[in-house]
């Protein structure tokens, strides 16, 4: 009797705080956006080409189209891509990441280079190549491990349980070279070749949001969302050609 | 018995109550020996310190002189384990490790030392890194008995020594000369060799074939050897054993039997590396 008769405001006010979140998405308190695009001033370095000599396979893979190291991948009107960008302090109304993200060990590359996951996330690594992998994440704060992964072996399922930016390579091909960034936010865009990205569903409130970039670090803005509006922003990072 | 639990559990609650960390952490547990953090410390600036350095980071006074690096306790990776990779040694992985040292290595072996030392400096060297605050040793895996050693046996090892691609880095002879050798780094970056079977030392984590067989089921961490028990079976790890154990220049029943079969059927092996079958 007590704990039903406990349950039933417990109820009233769940069911009344859904109507009121439902009906309110397109009212004053529903959510803002922050967009706008990452460039660089200066000169940045020259992507070289990986040479797959030891790996035949991926030489004949990528026949025609050298590959090119991505640790800074440019794109016209000195565009950024592989930059995360993400809510770094301030965050609210984040959501566990539950669907599962895909890496790709293909042509003796990680497809896609850099990749977040939150917390907990389920990640599955695949090999697509007709040889080994080896999978090094060389993580501080998450155990640091180190797979094989030979040529038709079934998808590695793993997780990251703790915020961190985890570099991770083949020891096997070492131009292979990979970041896995763990945040703690469900707010977060990784930049495309336009250098653009977009964080919705953001809650009215000051954010700080953050833009890493594997060679050029972070930088960081404080940004205030009220009502539904779509704040810009830009980030510009100062490429150094070494 | 009885008395002692009640005398652990009662000085336990005095201990929490006193608000001191008397954590799992700054204690180590060698079959019946326990260890104490605080008597290891005292051995550790005696014998460790000087390149494993004050702060346990492997940049003691004389890390610049040595190669491979002092291990950097602070990280909590180790590469001897019973433990699957990306876990915690067992106290008696860590133990065995300095008992033994590192072969190929400036770490020695420290059997001067007495157990309850070895065991004192156990709980110590886990103060170094968080991780044992907060996480517990790995599940050591399992070992089956060792299969028979058998002509097929050895084969299928070397098939698998093609098929793992454990020649890229070792070489098709064992002799760490294969493609991907030379650009071998470890967790820091540091360049690494891969074990020389030819050179017919011990192995990095020992010298039995039980040490053998869990040195590719768990991967050495830290290291670019990585762990194959996601992909060998039990029988297919005994296997590699065999053929592995006839690259090394060392009279073993595998090296014999391995002999007797070539001198008859040397022509009809594929030689290892790309391409090749292995067979």
């Amino acid at each position: 009797m007590r704990t039903h008769s406990m349950l039933i405001p417990v109820a009233a006010v769940l069911v009344l705080g859904v109507l009121v979140r439902s009906g309110a998405v397109h009212a004053a308190a529903a959510a803002g956006t922050i967009s706008g695009k990452v460039t660089y001033t200066g000169t940045p370095p020259k992507m070289k080409p990986i040479d797959m000599a030891k790996e035949p396979n991926c030489v004949t893979q990528h026949a025609g189209a050298p590959v090119l190291t991505e640790t800074v991948v440019t794109g016209p009107g000195n565009t950024l891509r592989w930059v995360v960008v993400y809510v770094s302090a301030g965050d609210q109304g984040s959501a566990p990441g539950t669907e599962t993200v895909r890496l790709d060990q293909k042509g003796c590359q990680y497809i896609p280079h850099v990749l977040v996951v939150q917390p907990n996330q389920p990640l599955d690594i695949y090999n697509d190549d007709p040889h080994s992998h080896n999978i090094h994440p060389l993580a501080k704060l998450n155990p640091e491990w180190n797979k094989s992964q030979p040529a038709g072996a079934p998808p590695i399922h793993t997780k990251w349980e703790l915020p961190e930016f985890i570099p991770v390579k083949c020891n096997v091909h070492p131009w292979m070279h990979g970041w896995h960034l763990v945040l703690a936010t469900s707010h977060y865009a990784v930049t495309g070749e336009d250098g653009a990205f977009s964080l919705s569903g953001l809650p009215p409130g000051k954010y700080t949001v953050t833009a890493w970039q594997e060679q050029f670090g972070t930088l960081s803005q404080d940004v205030t969302v009220s009502g539904t509006e779509t704040k810009a922003i830009n980030f510009v990072f100062k490429a150094t050609p070494y | 018995m009885r008395p002692n639990s009640f005398v652990a559990f009662v000085s336990g609650v005095l201990l929490c109550a006193a608000g001191a960390t008397a954590s799992w952490a700054q204690e180590s547990h060698i079959g019946g020996v326990t260890g104490h953090a605080a008597a290891g410390k005292k051995l550790y600036r005696r014998y460790c310190i000087g390149c494993h350095g004050p702060d346990g980071d492997g940049a003691g006074e004389n890390a610049p002189w040595i190669d491979p690096k002092p291990r950097d306790f602070t990280l909590g990776v180790f590469k001897c384990r019973s433990t699957p990779t990306g876990t915690l040694p067992t106290d008696q992985d860590l133990f065995n490790a300095m008992t033994r040292g590192f072969v190929t290595t400036n770490m020695p072996q420290w059997l001067p030392l007495t157990g309850q030392n070895r065991a004192d400096l156990v709980a110590y060297i886990k103060s170094f890194s968080p991780k044992w605050k907060t996480l517990k040793p790995g599940t050591p895996i399992t070992i089956p008995a060792e299969s028979r050693l058998t002509i097929e046996s050895v084969l299928h090892g070397r098939q698998l020594y093609q098929k793992m691609e454990c020649w890229k880095c070792h070489g098709a002879q064992g002799h760490a000369d294969g493609p991907s050798a030379a650009t071998l780094t470890d967790n820091k970056d540091l360049p690494i060799r891969p074990y020389d079977f030819a050179t017919g030392s011990r192995f990095m984590c020992g010298v039995t074939n039980q040490d053998l067989y869990k040195i590719f089921m768990t991967g050495l961490d830290g290291t670019p050897m990585p762990s194959f028990a996601d992909n060998l079976q039990p029988a297919d790890g005994w296997d590699l054993v065999h053929f592995l154990r006839t690259l090394q220049p060392l009279d073993t029943p595998e090296a014999a039997l391995w002999k007797a079969w070539l001198a008859s059927h040397a022509g009809e092996l594929k030689p290892i590396g790309p391409g090749g079958g292995g067979e």
